[in-house]
């Protein structure tokens, strides 16, 4: 733990330095300095903010990682010939670049929310923008890292990650589509449900979902995701689900990590 | 001099012919627990049309009141009028008779009778103002009257079940009514109208009913002017009518699996103007409609702005705005005979080259998402998804499932000012 | 008084390592004196690297055993304290710099001898400390290496090809600290291609050729067998022997 923090420590001041962090707060300052400042409607600026997080956060997070790991290697080698355990210093690197990733694009729409949103409404939408974003962020980062470990070739892990991110952004919303058509006949509420929790990308845009696009989603069909996402027991099985997409990939790269030769 | 008598005389004449007039057709009663006269019933029995009475603070419980003379009941210091929950409270079955300033609660529930707080039967040049309902069954009822008015009047219910809540102003056979002014909360239909003809509803406020704010059948040729429906389980519902004129009404927050701004099932030649619908479920779901005239109304953040039926044509849907709603038109059909022209679309992106103010491109508002979500309910959960994104994307440019002839060829460029361009 | 020859000790027993399906390292057994510098030499691909590697934990054994000063270095970390390691290529994040990776060691490290400076000096280095990595030359991250591997005062070196990216001045000196700390009887591991450098420095060679030791002993010994007077030539002839 001791170890872990030292690293931890070295890898922040590192990425906070990293030019693409930096691109990426920039990136997220103006999207978010013009939706606050000319949108007129903090909701509706949070909404194309969101789609925005849903899906510059996975690619970024994935990209990023993979290739901030790749280019680690020669570092990871350095560390591991001084006396330090592999997985406080995978860890240690691991939350090196995801809080700096995280912070960079959290501050990037709190600093342009502060300057330019009237009258600092819907404090608990932004709140709630960053946790999902965070959440995001830590989920992909953990994915990408995986892939780095467990495969050597930088084309081949970037062009993998890259397929990760089509599939769970794009094609698996494409496949829950053709189940809706193949079952029409069954009432697929609960495996809808179901099939969403599975995926981060999916879970984290219904959380929003139900938070701003309340009107469409009050409708018959609706009404059973509301009542299940908007309960108690709903959230803490989001929850959950989000935590095991980041416990998961982590406790995986960790172990691949600590048997992996350099 | 001539002058001088001649004035005199006229002066004679008129306070002479005042002080006959007052005496000989508007005694005042005063019913009190203090005065001789301590009920309401017995008020009535000795009063003479024309009359006065006046009710004076106090707890009044007499079971049904018939009010067969033409007088004016004044309620001073709001008196309260207990039906206590049986039967019901005032009924009245003479002309011109006026009520106003009453607490009148607690008409019975009952599933063979319309018990009411007012009930007007048969009557014409009533009016009943100023008002309080609280919990009634009906709180004020109109059945084969005229030239009656309904106004500033504060009608509370207590929220029940829709099949033992009555309605707030219920009117039946009706002609030449006008509604002001009313605050109906909790009941079960906010105002309902059948067979009425020429009403008039102005700047009512509706909330928080159970099944709709408004709701009228065949009621040809009535006007609904800056009425406010807020938060009613299943919004205004308009049905079997012609010559509807709905403008400046506000629409806010009708919520539910089955809720809408307004319902419209075969309404044809009305027109619907002014209007704002903001966060419904639904904005207007239109169904066997024809001729309607939508023009100039503010569609912000609903679910689904216009639900337009394939069973609906030659509606004109006209310099609205259409802002931030999930859908903007669905509909359940490739077919398409209505008309979409020079409203604003917040997901409108075309350009406008030569300047004039529209798109040069044609917006096509019904999404490829909006079909899908018309035949497969489930696939909503999917909203907002990237895959969605470009299915709808790849329509807009290919359109393969989506009504072809649905498109606002002029889309405007700019959001339609209310003070300036309306 | 210090028992000298058990101290610094490195023991492989039966090491083997398996990339895949290539037996990179087959049936190591090497003992590794105290004090001495032992080179590791063999063509490009004969498992120097790997063999070092194995020592450091950077690469797991597919089998077998590595002690390191009497410490079984499976699942240990701590045996780490006492190695001093400088890789081949010498390559580091961009954006950190060396002083902070010199912290950043002298942290884990929890080291207080940090003898850094006298190094720093003489490898002219203090005006590239605050510079971040990405602007510093192969040679210069080079001796940021050789600084972090010599500045905690290790009992044991492992040297990857030290020599490879420094120019005349800083190699002589580098060849310097090693025979100072040959002095201080120290246990250094190098591998070299330069067999100059090698004969210069090392007493103990050990000859590694496709995974397996075909000879280890003395330089002399091994000039000795091969009737030569060069080491370059010993080991050519070593190679020639083994591969017909």
């Amino acid at each position: 733990m001791k170890l872990m923090n030292k690293i931890l420590r070295y890898e922040i001041h590192n990425t906070i330095r990293n030019k693409w962090v930096i691109i990426y707060a920039f990136f997220f300052f103006f999207v978010g300095y013009a939706l606050f400042a000319f949108s007129g409607d903090v909701n509706k600026a949070y909404i194309s903010l969101m789609n925005i997080v849903l899906i510059i956060i996975p690619i970024v997070s994935l990209i990023f990682g993979s290739i901030y790991l790749y280019n680690s290697r020669e570092f990871v080698e350095m560390m591991l010939s001084q006396p330090i355990d592999r997985k406080s210093l995978f860890l240690g690197i691991y939350f090196g670049t995801t809080i700096p990733l995280s912070l960079s694009w959290a501050a990037g729409i709190f600093i342009p929310y502060l300057l330019f949103a009237k009258n600092y409404q819907q404090f608990d939408g932004l709140i709630m923008l960053i946790i999902i974003g965070t959440a995001l962020s830590f989920v992909f980062t953990a994915i990408a890292f995986l892939i780095s470990i467990r495969q050597d070739d930088k084309a081949k892990g970037l062009g993998f990650s890259l397929m990760i991110w089509l599939l769970l952004a794009v094609i698996y919303d494409g496949l829950i589509l053709l189940v809706v058509y193949f079952f029409e006949d069954y009432p697929l509420e609960k495996v809808m449900i179901g099939l969403s929790i599975t995926n981060p990308i999916d879970l984290a845009r219904i959380i929003f979902l139900i938070k701003f696009n309340i009107s469409a989603l009050m409708g018959y069909t609706g009404a059973v995701f509301q009542n299940f996402f908007g309960s108690m027991l709903g959230i803490f099985i989001s929850i959950f689900f989000l935590l095991i997409w980041i416990v998961v990939p982590i406790f995986l790269s960790t172990k691949s990590f600590s048997k992996k030769d350099f | 001099m001539w002058i001088k008598i001649f004035k005199r005389t006229l002066l004679t004449i008129i306070i002479s012919s005042l002080c006959f007039t007052s005496n000989l057709f508007s005694n005042e009663i005063i019913v009190s627990e203090k005065s001789p006269i301590k009920s309401i019933n017995h008020a009535i029995q000795i009063a003479e049309a024309g009359d006065k009475i006046f009710i004076k603070s106090g707890y009044y419980a007499e079971g049904n009141i018939i009010v067969d003379k033409q007088i004016t009941i004044i309620g001073t210091d709001d008196p309260v009028i207990d039906g206590k929950d049986d039967g019901e409270i005032f009924t009245v079955t003479a002309d011109n008779v006026q009520i106003s300033g009453l607490v009148i609660k607690n008409s019975g529930t009952s599933y063979l009778k319309e018990n009411a707080g007012i009930r007007l039967e048969e009557v014409s040049n009533c009016r009943i103002s100023n008002n309080k309902f609280v919990n009634n069954f009906f709180a004020i009822y109109l059945a084969k009257s005229s030239s009656c008015e309904i106004s500033n009047n504060y009608i509370v219910g207590v929220k029940k079940r829709e099949s033992n809540s009555g309605n707030g102003i219920h009117l039946w056979y009706c002609r030449d009514v006008s509604i002001n002014n009313n605050t109906i909360l909790n009941h079960r239909d906010g105002i309902y109208f059948e067979f009425v003809r020429n009403g008039r509803i102005r700047n009512n406020y509706s909330e928080g009913n159970l099944r709709y704010g408004l709701h009228f059948m065949f009621s040809d040729s009535c006007e609904y002017r800056e009425n406010t429906f807020e938060n009613n389980g299943a919004g205004v519902a308009v049905m079997y009518t012609k010559n509807v004129l709905m403008e400046k009404n506000y629409f806010r927050h009708n919520w539910g699996t089955a809720s809408y701004g307004i319902l419209l099932k075969d309404i044809s030649d009305s027109k619907i103007s002014f209007n704002q619908f903001e966060e419904n479920t639904v904005g207007i779901f239109i169904e066997g409609c024809s001729r309607i005239l939508v023009q100039k109304n503010d569609f912000r953040k609903n679910g689904w702005a216009i639900k337009l039926m394939a069973n609906s044509m030659g509606n004109i849907f006209n310099e609205n705005n259409f802002i931030a709603n999930s859908f903007d038109v669905s509909t359940n059909s490739k077919q398409n005979f209505n008309t979409f022209e020079k409203n604003y679309w917040s997901s409108y992106s075309g350009y406008d080259l030569n300047k004039d103010g529209y798109g040069d491109v044609p917006f096509r508002p019904v999404t490829m998402f909006s079909m899908i979500v018309e035949k497969q309910p489930t696939s909503l959960i999917l909203l907002n998804g990237l895959f969605i994104k470009l299915l709808d994307v790849a329509e807009s440019i290919i359109p393969a499932l989506t009504p072809e002839a649905l498109t606002d060829s002029k889309p405007r460029m700019r959001m339609i000012n209310e003070k300036s361009d309306f | 008084m210090k028992n000298l020859t058990f101290d610094g000790l490195i023991e492989i027993i039966n090491l083997k390592k398996f990339f895949g399906k290539t037996e990179v390292l087959k049936n190591i057994n090497l003992s590794i004196e105290a004090g001495k510098v032992t080179a590791i030499v063999g063509p490009n691909g004969s498992g120097k690297t790997t063999l070092i590697k194995s020592v450091l934990g950077l690469v797991k054994p597919s089998s077998g055993m590595i002690e390191v000063d009497g410490e079984n270095i499976n699942n240990n970390f701590t045996y780490r304290n006492k190695i001093g390691y400088m890789p081949q290529i010498a390559r580091y994040p961009e954006n950190l710099t060396a002083n902070e990776l010199l912290s950043l060691v002298k942290q884990l490290r929890n080291s207080s001898d940090l003898n850094a400076g006298d190094l720093i000096k003489s490898f002219k280095l203090s005006d590239e400390l605050e510079k971040p990595f990405k602007n510093l030359s192969g040679g210069t991250k080079q001796k940021v290496s050789a600084t972090i591997a010599f500045a905690f005062n290790p009992k044991i070196y492992f040297l990857d090809e030290p020599t490879a990216g420094l120019d005349p001045v800083s190699s002589s000196f580098f060849k310097d600290l090693v025979l100072k700390e040959k002095q201080n009887k120290k246990t250094i591991v190098l591998t070299s291609h330069i067999m100059s450098e090698v004969q210069e420095l090392a007493d103990e060679i050990v000859f590694l050729l496709e995974g397996e030791i075909r000879f280890k002993g003395t330089i002399d010994s091994l000039l000795q067998n091969q009737k030569e007077t060069k080491l370059e030539r010993a080991i050519a002839e070593l190679m020639n022997e083994a591969m017909p």
